[in-house]
């Protein structure tokens, strides 16, 4: 769907008509990202991070198909295959890094998205099925970032698979024999190696096809808006090209200065020492961490270290860290309020202020060694973060009181909407 | 994503759309510039890496191989024919008038001096890179005794010179020098 | 449905993470961790002025091949250096013929089998060849260097600080922790992570002589292997930070372009 006065795609070169009739391929894209788009016009740059994650997955797909080329997925030599590309292959140490640091520049772009879903509660009705497919989007970026960090075959690559296939293995009766179908074996060796290296390569095309039905979706109600008011009139929106092409060249122009710099200036600040020792399966490193972009999840896991009733700790901790990211699928009939935005929400407002410090926290005890105030804080971090959720958002939808809201986009820029104004009124025209 | 700001609404006139005009058509113009400059290590990447373009050079005993015979080497991981031509094998390639020749040139060109029956040349045949037959024992070496190329039928004589079939040169003579007397250095 | 669950688990969450808060807490009031000797005694890696620090950085080309000088006379009789070639050595500025001369003359030959007899062999280096692996049998397991300035944290002045930090076990350590005694065979070093290291120390002063003429302190030899050993893990160092400068650079133009141009599009829209 588009609006009635989104503009249509009127091509005049003749060559252009003709593949307009053939294959209207330039239509679509006129429609999807071009003029014929008419997008809110108050949108701020928490909106440019869609595209940035668009064009980080983009980034992300032709520095692996390249690295590729070069790796071998075999557990006696894909060590020294990351290594002989860093030395030997020409540029190679450019894209492996870019690569690397690529998915930590993906994900910090994909939970700033998040979050702005969050504020602007952009998971609400009509646009539940956009963040339903956006959660699934998260879920296979987890499973891929995972199963490329195993490729380089290092300490923290065996011990991670190790680890993180051994999550399965807490459920009841078919546990052992599930993680042992996952490694196609006992341990983390060549069978694993391999299977991952193939899973990694086909889920970004599969995350691909997730983010074209997003971007679909999107475009029946159109985007959202930080006033959360639905678009009105014309006069509410400008056209996608060329008012937001500019406005994401810019933003991708600031997401570009700081990713390169990391990459060329820093490329292993966020990586972790261990993964350059090659795998040993007799010794695990003193201190195992997943990435940093796990850490959140990785401290619900280890917060549960007494068993719960019949429930043993170990269950629990797998059950909540998948819960947490499963509770964002019901979050559109959770939070009841009629209201989108935080900036109309006061009480809203503060508990999502919570719960960003609360994931910030958690964040850092999950980075953090296994130590028992850091254990105790993310018990209390992982406690509010379930009740935020699953009760907060409830209550606060059904007690509070909003803000005024504007009467359109338009004058909530301009302070005032006369053409709004004639529209809803006819007769005083 | 900056390229396509270069179409402004274009109901502005005078000089500050010129200047404007200006700034959008840069900006483009520098996306562009980045957008090649990505391109070459995406593209560069695929060429010989260092460790393949620092491919030693490989020595070959020769002392093993009677007149007559001949072994495949490996240098540069494609195959090199060593080859003890016996006298009239060598008789019957000086025989042959060097201008009538495809890729006209004579034994002696192609082999060191007072080395003459040792022919050194690359395994690959000039027209899309098979191994010819000929060098292995009992293969067949084709109508003018030197190799002949099974895929698409090139004939090379004794000096391993293209006579007939769709090869255009000559079985390529790699770079080599005699370390000794039965040690051959390639490359 | 989901209003009515939705709560139910959550709680059923907070429940079961108290629990665990509880009972942890209780844990810890009664039975307090103790500190360890480890927590208490291991150093980090102390500051040193290396001449690659920082975003503007560059490897001395001298110090390298005094710390390679170091490698070959000292470290390569037990560890590995598997992930360089001789022919990197260029890099530190020795000539064609030079790194042939190195390479001919590694003590370690490399290994070759004839697998139409069956034979192994020796035969000698070449530029092209990897630096041949170690085989140490006493105690410890000396890791491959190639890469160990970046599987540390501060690798550099880790390296640094490690070679130069061998001690006397403190008092105080023995008097808190009487178990903690170094072990026969061991060594103690507080810059290494369990303070007890199977190394014994490598270095001393006048450990080798330098070719250039440099007076071969401990520190000296110490920074100088920790800066070969830097361009071991990462030789690309230097071509990454120029490369850095110029797409900083350019991005930096590029974006205030993009700003301006920005800025003119939505001119037109307030």
């Amino acid at each position: 769907m588009s609006f009635p006065w989104a503009k249509e795609y009127n091509p005049s070169q003749p060559f252009m008509v003709w593949l307009d009739e053939k294959l209207p391929l330039p239509r679509f894209v006129y429609n999807a990202i071009g003029a014929g788009y008419p997008v809110p016009r108050n949108l701020n740059y928490m909106w440019n991070f869609g595209i940035l994650a668009g064009f980080a997955l983009v980034l992300q797909i032709v520095t692996g198909v390249i690295l590729a080329m070069h790796y071998a997925a075999n557990a006696g030599v894909a060590f020294d295959s990351v290594e002989h590309i860093m030395r030997d292959v020409n540029w190679g140490w450019a894209l492996r890094y870019a690569h690397a640091n690529g998915a930590s520049a993906f994900f910090v772009v994909v939970y700033t998205h998040i979050f702005r879903g969050f504020f602007y509660s952009s998971y609400k009705a009509p646009r539940e099925m956009i963040w339903l497919l956006g959660v699934v989007i998260f879920l296979l970026m987890m499973a891929t970032a995972f199963m490329g960090y195993v490729l380089p075959w290092g300490q923290m690559s065996f011990w991670g698979a190790k680890v993180i296939t051994g999550l399965f293995s807490a459920i009841p009766l078919i546990g052992e024999p599930l993680q042992q179908w996952l490694l196609g074996g006992f341990a983390p060796d060549n069978a694993a190696l391999n299977r991952f290296f193939s899973l990694h390569f086909l889920l970004p095309f599969v995350i691909l096809g997730v983010i074209i039905l997003h971007v679909w979706a999107l475009h029946i109600p159109g985007s959202s808006n930080p006033t959360g008011v639905e678009v009105k009139t014309e006069s509410d929106t400008v056209p996608f090209h060329p008012y937001y092409t500019a406005k994401d060249g810019f933003g991708l122009g600031l997401f570009l200065l700081i990713y390169f710099a990391v990459v060329f200036f820093a490329p292993n600040a966020l990586g972790h020492p261990d993964n350059y020792i090659a795998a040993n399966p007799l010794s695990t490193p003193a201190h195992i961490v997943p990435e940093w972009y796990f850490w959140p999840f990785y401290a619900i896991l280890r917060a549960f270290t007494a068993d719960f009733f019949f429930i043993p700790a170990k269950l629990m901790g797998v059950l909540a860290m998948f819960s947490a990211i499963l509770v964002w699928f019901f979050l559109p009939w959770l939070d009841t309020s009629p209201v989108r935005s935080g900036h109309y929400r006061p009480l809203f407002r503060k508990f999502f202020y919570l719960i960003v410090i609360d994931v910030l926290v958690l964040g850092y005890c999950g980075g953090s060694p296994a130590e028992t105030k850091y254990v105790l804080i993310s018990q209390i971090g992982a406690t509010y973060y379930f009740l935020h959720f699953l009760v907060i958002l409830p209550i606060v939808s059904s007690i509070e009181k909003p803000a005024p809201l504007p009467f359109s986009i338009t004058e909530s820029v301009l302070g005032k909407d006369e053409g709004a104004v004639l529209t809803a009124n006819p007769a005083a025209a | 994503m900056a390229e396509e700001a270069i179409i402004d609404p274009a109901h502005e006139s005078g000089e500050g759309v010129r200047r404007r005009d200006f700034i959008n058509i840069a900006a483009v113009s520098f996306a562009g510039a980045g957008g090649i400059a990505v391109l070459v290590p995406l593209i560069s990447q695929m060429a010989p890496s260092a460790d393949v373009l620092a491919e030693s050079s490989t020595e070959i005993d020769i002392s093993a191989i009677q007149p007559g015979q001949a072994i495949k080497a490996v240098w540069r991981k494609q195959p090199v024919f060593v080859r003890n031509l016996t006298a009239p094998e060598i008789k019957e390639a000086d025989a042959v008038p060097v201008a009538s020749l495809r890729d006209p040139q004579s034994l002696s060109d192609r082999t060191k001096a007072g080395k003459t029956n040792w022919l050194i040349t690359m395994g690959v045949c000039t027209h899309l890179g098979c191994v010819p037959l000929g060098a292995g024992e009992g293969e067949v070496k084709g109508e003018f005794g030197g190799y002949f190329c099974p895929c698409h039928g090139s004939v090379y004589d004794t000096a391993a010179r293209i006579r007939k079939g769709p090869a255009p040169k000559n079985l390529e003579v790699p770079p080599y020098e005699f370390t000794s007397d039965t040690v051959v250095k390639i490359g | 449905m989901v209003r009515l669950f939705g709560p139910l688990v959550g709680l059923f969450f907070a429940v079961a993470l108290l629990w665990s808060f509880g009972v942890g807490l209780v844990q810890a009031i009664r039975e307090p961790e103790a500190a360890t000797a480890i927590q208490l005694f291991h150093k980090a890696p102390e500051e040193a002025d290396f001449s690659f620090n920082g975003v503007f950085g560059k490897f001395e080309r001298p110090q390298l091949q005094r710390g390679f000088q170091i490698y070959q006379q000292v470290c390569a009789n037990c560890h590995s250096l598997k992930q360089v070639a001789f022919r990197d050595l260029a890099a530190l500025g020795y000539n064609e013929a030079e790194v042939k001369a190195i390479a001919k003359n590694w003590p370690t030959k490399a290994k070759t089998f004839d697998p139409k007899t069956g034979d192994a062999g020796e035969r000698a280096n070449t530029p092209a060849d990897h630096f041949p692996p170690v085989y140490y049998a006493g105690t410890g397991n000396p890791p491959d260097l190639s890469l160990i300035t970046k599987a540390r944290h501060e690798g550099p002045e880790y390296v640094a600080s490690l070679l130069q930090g061998y001690t006397e076990q403190p008092a105080a350590l023995l008097k808190q922790f009487p178990d903690a005694k170094t072990p026969e065979g061991l060594h103690y070093n507080p810059y290494f992570a369990n303070l007890n290291i199977a190394m014994p120390p490598p270095l001393t002063d006048d450990a080798v002589t330098y070719s250039d003429g440099t007076k071969a302190t401990l520190k000296q030899e110490s920074e100088d292997v920790a800066a070969f050993l830097t361009w071991t893990a990462e030789p690309k160092l230097e071509k990454r930070r120029q490369t850095g400068w110029a797409v900083v650079g350019f991005l930096l133009v590029a974006t205030v372009l993009a700003y301006l141009a920005k800025k003119n599009v939505w001119a037109n829209a307030h």
